[in-house]
C-alpha cells in the first residue's frame, strides 16, 4: 500500500513539474558541457585499461604480467555490474532511513532504476540551472555522471592490485574486490561527494577522489600487503620490474587520462575544468623531474621508473586540489610528493620490511595523504572564490582536511582488515608456493605473456 | 671437426664479429644467455640500489675445420678481451660428424667456411 502511495506522490511531482515547466525556462543538457564529459569519461576508463594495466604489468615479472592485466580488466567488467546495481545508489542515492544519510544511500536507484534518459545530473560543482521545483541540477545528462563515477569506481579497486600483485589467488581476489567496493568505496564516496555524506556537509574539500580513491585504496593496499605476507622470492628490496618500456606507456596512458579524471570531475567544461587540467599537468610535471633528480643526486642515475612513478605520484596528489589550488599550489604538491613517496619506497618500506609490491601505498596511500591535507593548506580563493586553504588564514579548512584523511584511513583499514579476512576464511587470499614460484599467469589462467611458438 | 663456444661480453660482441669476418669465419650462431658467477650487476629500483647476481652475457657457437680451429680461437680471445673480471669463457671440443641437410653431405664437406 506504501508503496502505491509513494508512486502517486512521484507520479503527482512529475505531473507539477511538468506544469511549471511550462511557465519557466526549462532546464536542458550543456551541449558543450555533455560532449567534455563523454570525452572524460573515456579519458578515465583509459587510465585502467590499459593505462594501470600497462604500468603495473610492465612492474612485475615477466611471469605474472597476464595476471596483473586480468585483474585490471576483471574489475571494469565486474565492477562496473555492480556499479549499475547497487553501487551507485549506494554511493550517491539518499537513504530512506535517516540516520544511514550521512553515511551510505539507500536502493531507490538500484538497477539504474527511475532514472531516465532525459535526467539531468542532480549532481553539478560549477554549472547548474533551476529546475522545474526551484533546486538547482547539473547541466549533463544524469546517466553521464553515473557512467563518469562509475570509471572512478572501477580504478579504486585496481589501485590496491600494485599491493598484492604476483601472489593473490584469482578468486580471492575477485571476492575481496567486489566486498570491498560494496563496503569500503561505496560508503566512502558517500560520506564524501554525496549531497547527503557527512565530510561533504562538514566541507571536506577532495575534488577528484584523493581521498575516495587515493587514499581509500592507497590504506587498503598496506593492509592486504601486510596480511599477504612477502612474495616468496622477495628479499629486502624491489624485484626488477621485467619491462620498463610498459611501465613508461602505462604512465603515459595515466597522465593522459588524469586529464579527464581531475577536469572532468568539474562535471562541466569552463574554466574551472581548464584549471584542473593546468595543475593536474603541473604538479605531474614537477614530481617526474624531482623524482629524477632525486634519483639522480642519491643513486646517480636518473632512472626511467623513478621519472615514471614521480609523475604518477604527482598525479594522485593533485587529485584532490586539482579544482582548488593554482600554479603555486601545483608546483609545491608535485615537488613534495616526490621528495615524501621517495623516502618511503627507498628507505621507509625495507626498514619496515612490509612487501607492498608496486608500492600502491607508497605511491598512492602516502601521495593520497599528503594531497589531501595540502589541499587544506594551498586552496587559494582565486580558484574558486568560496574556498581557502590555512595559507589564507583559513586553519578550519586544514582540520576538515585531517578529520576526512584520518577517518578514512580509519575506516578503509579496518574495513579492508575484516574483508580479507573474511575473503580468507571463504576461498583463500594466497596461491600455493608451488603456483607462486610458477607464476600466475601460468597457474591461475593457464597462459604466458611471451609465448615461444609461432 | 671442433665445436669453438664462446661466452662474452654483449658490449663485445660486434668486435668479436668483426674478428671473426676478418679470418674468414662468417658463419656462427649465438643466443643471449644469463648466468650466476663473480661478478655482480648494479640495478635500481625506485630508488633502492641493490646488486643482482644475474648477469647478462652472449654465447657463440661455431663449428669449424681442424685446421680454422686456432685462428678462430685467436680471433675470440683477443678481440673480447677488456681485462677486467668477467671477460668470459671459451670451450673446444671435437664434433663427431656433421651433415648438410639439403645435399646430404657429410664430414668437414658439410660446413660452410673451406
Amino acid at each position: 500500500m506504501k508503496k502505491y502511495i509513494i508512486s502517486l506522490i512521484a507520479f503527482l511531482g512529475i505531473f507539477s513539474a511538468t506544469l511549471s515547466a511550462q511557465t519557466t525556462a526549462a532546464p536542458k543538457v550543456d551541449a558543450g558541457d555533455t560532449a567534455w564529459m563523454i570525452v572524460a569519461t573515456a579519458l578515465v576508463l583509459l587510465m585502467s585499461i590499459p593505462g594501470l594495466a600497462l604500468f603495473y604489468g610492465g612492474l612485475v615479472r615477466r611471469k605474472n604480467v597476464l595476471s596483473v592485466f586480468m585483474q585490471v580488466f576483471f574489475l571494469v567488467g565486474i565492477i562496473t555490474i555492480e556499479w549499475v546495481i547497487v553501487g551507485y545508489s549506494n554511493a550517491f542515492g539518499s537513504n530512506s532511513v535517516d540516520f544511514l544519510k550521512p553515511y551510505i544511500g539507500g536502493f531507490d536507484w538500484a538497477f539504474l532504476n527511475n532514472i531516465k534518459a532525459s535526467d539531468l545530473s542532480p549532481y553539478f560543482i560549477s554549472h547548474s540551472q533551476l529546475a522545474a521545483d526551484g533546486t538547482q541540477i547539473g547541466t549533463i545528462p544524469h546517466i553521464l555522471f553515473i557512467m563518469f563515477q562509475c570509471m572512478f569506481a572501477v580504478i579504486t579497486p585496481a589501485l590496491i592490485i600494485g599491493a598484492f600483485a604476483e601472489r593473490i589467488n584469482f578468486k580471492g581476489f575477485v571476492v575481496f574486490s567486489i566486498l570491498w567496493s560494496l563496503f569500503i568505496y561505496n560508503p566512502v564516496a558517500h560520506w564524501v561527494w554525496s549531497a547527503d555524506g557527512w565530510l561533504f556537509k562538514l566541507g571536506a574539500l577532495d575534488f577528484a577522489g584523493g581521498t575516495v580513491v587515493h587514499i581509500n585504496a592507497g590504506i587498503a593496499a598496506i593492509v592486504t600487503a601486510v596480511m599477504l605476507g612477502k612474495r616468496r622470492d622477495y628479499k629486502d628490496h624491489a624485484l626488477p620490474p621485467h619491462n620498463i618500456t610498459y611501465v613508461v606507456m602505462g604512465a603515459g596512458m595515466l597522465w593522459v587520462g588524469w586529464f579527464g579524471f581531475n577536469a572532468g570531475s568539474g562535471l562541466a567544461a569552463d574554466g574551472l575544468a581548464a584549471n584542473a587540467l593546468m595543475v593536474t599537468h603541473i604538479a605531474a610535471a614537477a614530481a617526474a623531474i624531482t623524482w629524477a633528480l632525486l634519483d639522480w643526486i642519491i643513486d646517480r642515475r636518473p632512472t626511467v621508473v623513478g621519472i615514471s612513478t614521480g609523475a604518477v605520484g604527482g598525479l594522485v596528489a593533485i587529485t584532490p586540489a586539482a579544482g582548488f589550488v593554482g600554479v603555486g599550489g601545483a608546483l609545491v604538491i608535485g615537488i613534495a610528493v616526490s621528495l615524501v613517496c621517495f623516502c618511503m619506497v627507498a628507505y621507509v618500506k625495507p626498514k619496515l620490511g612490509y612487501d607492498d609490491s608496486l608500492d600502491a601505498f607508497g605511491v598512492h596511500g602516502i601521495g593520497g595523504i599528503l594531497g589531501a591535507i595540502l589541499t587544506g593548506v594551498l586552496a587559494t580563493p582565486l580558484v574558486q572564490a568560496s574556498y581557502s586553504g590555512a595559507i589564507f588564514g583559513n586553519f578550519h579548512q586544514l582540520w576538515i582536511q585531517l578529520l576526512a584523511v584520518g577517518s578514512t584511513i580509519l575506516f578503509s583499514g579496518i574495513g579492508t582488515f575484516i574483508l580479507f579476512k573474511i575473503t580468507d576464511k571463504l576461498v583463500g587470499v594466497r596461491v600455493s608456493d608451488a603456483h607462486e614460484a610458477l607464476g600466475l599467469d601460468e597457474s591461475q589462467h593457464g597462459e604466458t605473456a611471451y609465448t615461444t611458438f609461432d | 671437426m671442433k665445436k669453438i663456444e664462446a661466452i662474452i661480453r654483449k658490449s663485445k660482441f660486434e668486435d668479436v664479429k668483426q674478428a671473426l669476418y676478418d679470418v674468414g669465419i662468417d658463419w656462427f650462431s649465438y643466443w643471449d644467455i644469463t648466468g650466476l658467477g663473480k661478478s655482480t650487476e648494479e640495478q635500481i629500483v625506485r630508488g633502492q640500489v641493490f646488486k643482482s647476481g644475474y648477469i647478462q652475457r652472449r654465447m657463440i657457437s661455431i663449428v669449424v675445420r681442424d685446421v680454422n680451429a686456432e685462428k678462430t680461437v685467436n680471433a675470440i680471445l683477443n678481440s673480447a678481451w677488456t681485462g677486467e673480471t668477467g671477460d668470459g669463457k671459451l670451450f673446444v671440443s671435437d664434433i663427431q660428424e656433421t651433415f648438410r641437410i639439403r645435399t646430404k653431405e657429410s664430414g668437414p664437406d658439410a660446413l660452410f667456411n673451406k
